[in-house]
């Protein structure tokens, strides 16, 4: 009998060529977008962390209360002793000192005098130390588009965008005005040797990179910086984990009262990323729920079809004596073949696509002008564990769910009216 | 009263609710069907012939009355004891064949074996000997498509002969079909019943029937007006 259904569906292309291929574009797409979102926030996260704020950051107090200023004069001091702390209480950790500065950055002709200039964002950050962890962590020495890294002190990185607006070439020297920690004018010369680009609006528009050591010095502050940021050891960001490092931290610190003493924040409280990833949370929920919805009530339809074009068989199954029940069952059974079927399929169609994205990116630079945030300019997608089932949800619902739905019509239906139905 | 009878019906109705009234489509029926006979239901459209077929056939239950088929009261069983009860002794055949398309001829036929869990040489042999009688040895592997009408109801005749049941059910079996092939299948039906002493039982207004019927029961607006036995 199983045999002789599976004959009947694999000969009935209307029961199960065309089903499963709607229920595999359903799931080719759910699949898809799944990866995609998973792909912009896992990107988000992702740059939010290396670029921003770390999975967790320490700043002086004063500092994270205005920290979108970045105002160096409310830096953390005693730097060193902080940070051998917590490579000490966290040594699967991998932390670092950053300062992040604004000023201006003047490039002079041959007689010193200014040849052009523009405002810059820049960040100190540990280049030259063999055990820096920074070139992996922003992936420095594969943005590199010209020159080289930076190999002694006073050698800078600056972005291709900006080099080129600048007219600077790789060599030049450059002079970086700003005001140190203290408050007063400063001025710095720093030599030009590689521009980058990150693949981040923001960076890429006007940022300078130098050793930490030498923005140190440029901005008076010895043993100072404006935010230590901890990264997990794996690299991904752990929620629950960082809220316990968090805690433990600044619990330490509870008792002290100065506005420059340490305070320790993670990365979903930084970035005001919370919001996004729980949009971005809901819209993928919503997006299944509305796609069983719609593809119950297609397949409902094709179901109720198939169910009137089977009427004929179900009819005659019954008069010849087979249980309304294992009919029943047995449709439903065919719609569970059919909805895995089509789940395999729209997954193996959605994972590549996905995979396709994930590998070769899709460039939406252009698009991003004029978008602040740190967001990528590569669009990737991120196959991650859910990405494997999360078609199944809604492929194999939605095909059981239409098929018991249009089926019912058929068990409640006296076995007579059928043959009924079937005459007119 | 015949008890021995295959078939018994008692003060049968069958209304059907027809928005707030209801509809009589059977009144007072009383009849009895013995083993082997070759009877038919005659009647004008919408007489209510193919209402009492449904209810011998147990695919419809009485409103009022009885209807003993083999020795059940249709009103009496369950779903499933009704679906037993088909499977194992009657068999129908249809105006419109019913034959499931995507299978092959064979495979129409041996259906009902396959529900009845008989093993598969077993079931060859009894597909095989059903086709034999319509003649439809050499369609085995032929689909419904490619047959044409009068084949597909000898098909649908091998289909319910392929158990031998006890009582072959046809509902207006001639209505599709041109006067040769309904003579045709007609005396297939007649050779059975003689062969197998299978009990037919027809719904028909068609007079190429009529003539073969050995039993005339006549209905009008849900009443048997004449019963006549026809020496053949
Ligand atoms: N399920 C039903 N609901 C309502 N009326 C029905 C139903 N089945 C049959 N009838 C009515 O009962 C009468 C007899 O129908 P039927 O037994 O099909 O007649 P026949 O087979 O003699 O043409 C018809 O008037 C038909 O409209
Ligand atoms: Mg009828």
């Amino acid at each position: 009998m199983i045999k002789f259904l599976l004959n009947g569906l694999l000969r009935d292309r209307q029961r199960s060529f065309f089903p499963i291929l709607i229920v595999a574009i359903g799931v080719w797409i759910t699949v898809f977008f799944h990866a995609y979102i998973q792909g912009v926030f896992g990107d988000l996260i992702d740059s939010t962390a290396r670029f921003s704020t770390g999975h967790v950051k320490v700043m002086s107090r004063a500092y994270s209360e205005n920290a979108d200023q970045k105002p160096n004069d409310l830096a953390l001091m005693d730097v060193k002793k902080i940070t051998a702390d917590l490579r000490q209480q966290y040594p699967d950790m991998t932390w670092v000192k950053r300062i992040q500065f604004g000023g201006l950055l003047d490039i002079p002709d041959e007689k010193g005098e200014t040849r052009s200039q523009g405002p810059v964002f820049g960040m100190g950050v540990d280049l030259l130390s063999s055990d820096s962890r920074e070139i992996e962590i922003l992936n420095i020495e594969k943005s590199v588009v010209n020159g080289r890294m930076p190999q002694t002190p006073g050698e800078i990185l600056i972005s291709d965008q900006l080099a080129q607006k600048l007219g600077v070439s790789l060599g030049e020297s450059a002079t970086l005005l700003t005001s140190t920690m203290y408050g007063s004018m400063t001025m710095h010369n720093f030599t030009v040797v590689g521009t980058v680009r990150f693949g981040m609006t923001v960076m890429d528009r006007g940022a300078i990179i130098a050793d930490i050591s030498d923005v140190q010095y440029a901005l008076d502050m010895d043993d100072a910086c404006g935010e230590i940021l901890g990264f997990f050891e794996n690299r991904i960001y752990d929620d629950e984990k960082a809220a316990v490092i968090v805690n433990r931290f600044n619990t330490d610190y509870l008792e002290v009262e100065d506005e420059f003493a340490p305070v320790m924040g993670k990365l979903i409280e930084l970035s005001n990323l919370s919001d996004y990833l729980k949009m971005g949370e809901n819209f993928s929920g919503i997006l299944i729920i509305i796609f069983v919805l719609i593809m119950s009530i297609v397949l409902w339809n094709v179901g109720l079809l198939g169910g009137l074009r089977r009427y004929g068989e179900v009819g005659l199954r019954l008069a010849i004596g087979e249980h309304k029940g294992h009919v029943y069952r047995s449709m439903i059974y065919e719609s569970v073949l059919v909805g895995v079927a089509g789940s395999i399929i729209g997954t193996a169609l959605g994972l590549g696509s996905a995979y396709w994205l994930q590998v070769y990116g899709f460039d939406i630079s252009g698009l991003m002008k004029n978008i602040n945030m740190m967001f990528p300019a590569v669009l990737r997608a991120e196959i991650t564990q859910e990405t494997y089932y999360v078609g199944f949800v809604p492929g194999l619902m939605s095909t059981v769910l239409g098929t018991a739905l249009s089926g019912i019509g058929i068990y409640k239906r006296q076995t007579a009216q059928l043959f009924k139905e079937l005459e007119t | 009263m015949n008890n021995s009878a295959l078939i018994h019906i008692t003060d049968l109705v069958k209304t059907f609710p027809m928005g707030k009234r209801e509809f009589t489509a059977l009144k007072d029926i009383n009849l009895s069907f013995s083993a082997g006979e070759f009877s038919g239901i005659v009647g004008p459209s919408g007489s209510g012939k193919t209402t009492l077929l449904n209810i011998i056939g147990t695919l419809d239950v009485p409103t009022k009355g009885d209807a003993r088929v083999i020795g059940r009261s249709v009103s009496d069983l369950n779903s499933k004891d009704a679906a037993d009860l088909r499977n194992k002794h009657l068999g129908f055949i249809f105006q419109t064949y019913n034959l499931l398309q995507v299978y092959t001829v064979f495979e129409n036929v041996e259906l009902p074996l396959l529900l009845l869990k008989i093993p598969s040489e077993k079931r060859r042999e009894m597909v095989l000997q059903s086709l034999e009688w319509v003649g439809l040895t050499d369609k085995i592997k032929s689909r419904p498509a490619q047959l044409s009408g009068g084949e597909c109801q000898r098909v649908s005749i091998a289909r319910a002969m392929v158990k031998s049941p006890q009582i072959v059910l046809a509902d207006e079996p001639t209505a599709n079909l041109d006067a040769k092939n309904s003579h045709t299948i007609l005396q297939t039906m007649e050779n059975l019943n003689r062969e197998l002493n299978t009990t037919f039982i027809f719904a028909t207004h068609d007079e190429k029937v009529i003539q073969y019927l050995r039993r005339k029961i006549s209905l009008e607006d849900g009443q048997v007006v004449r019963d006549e036995t026809i020496k053949g």
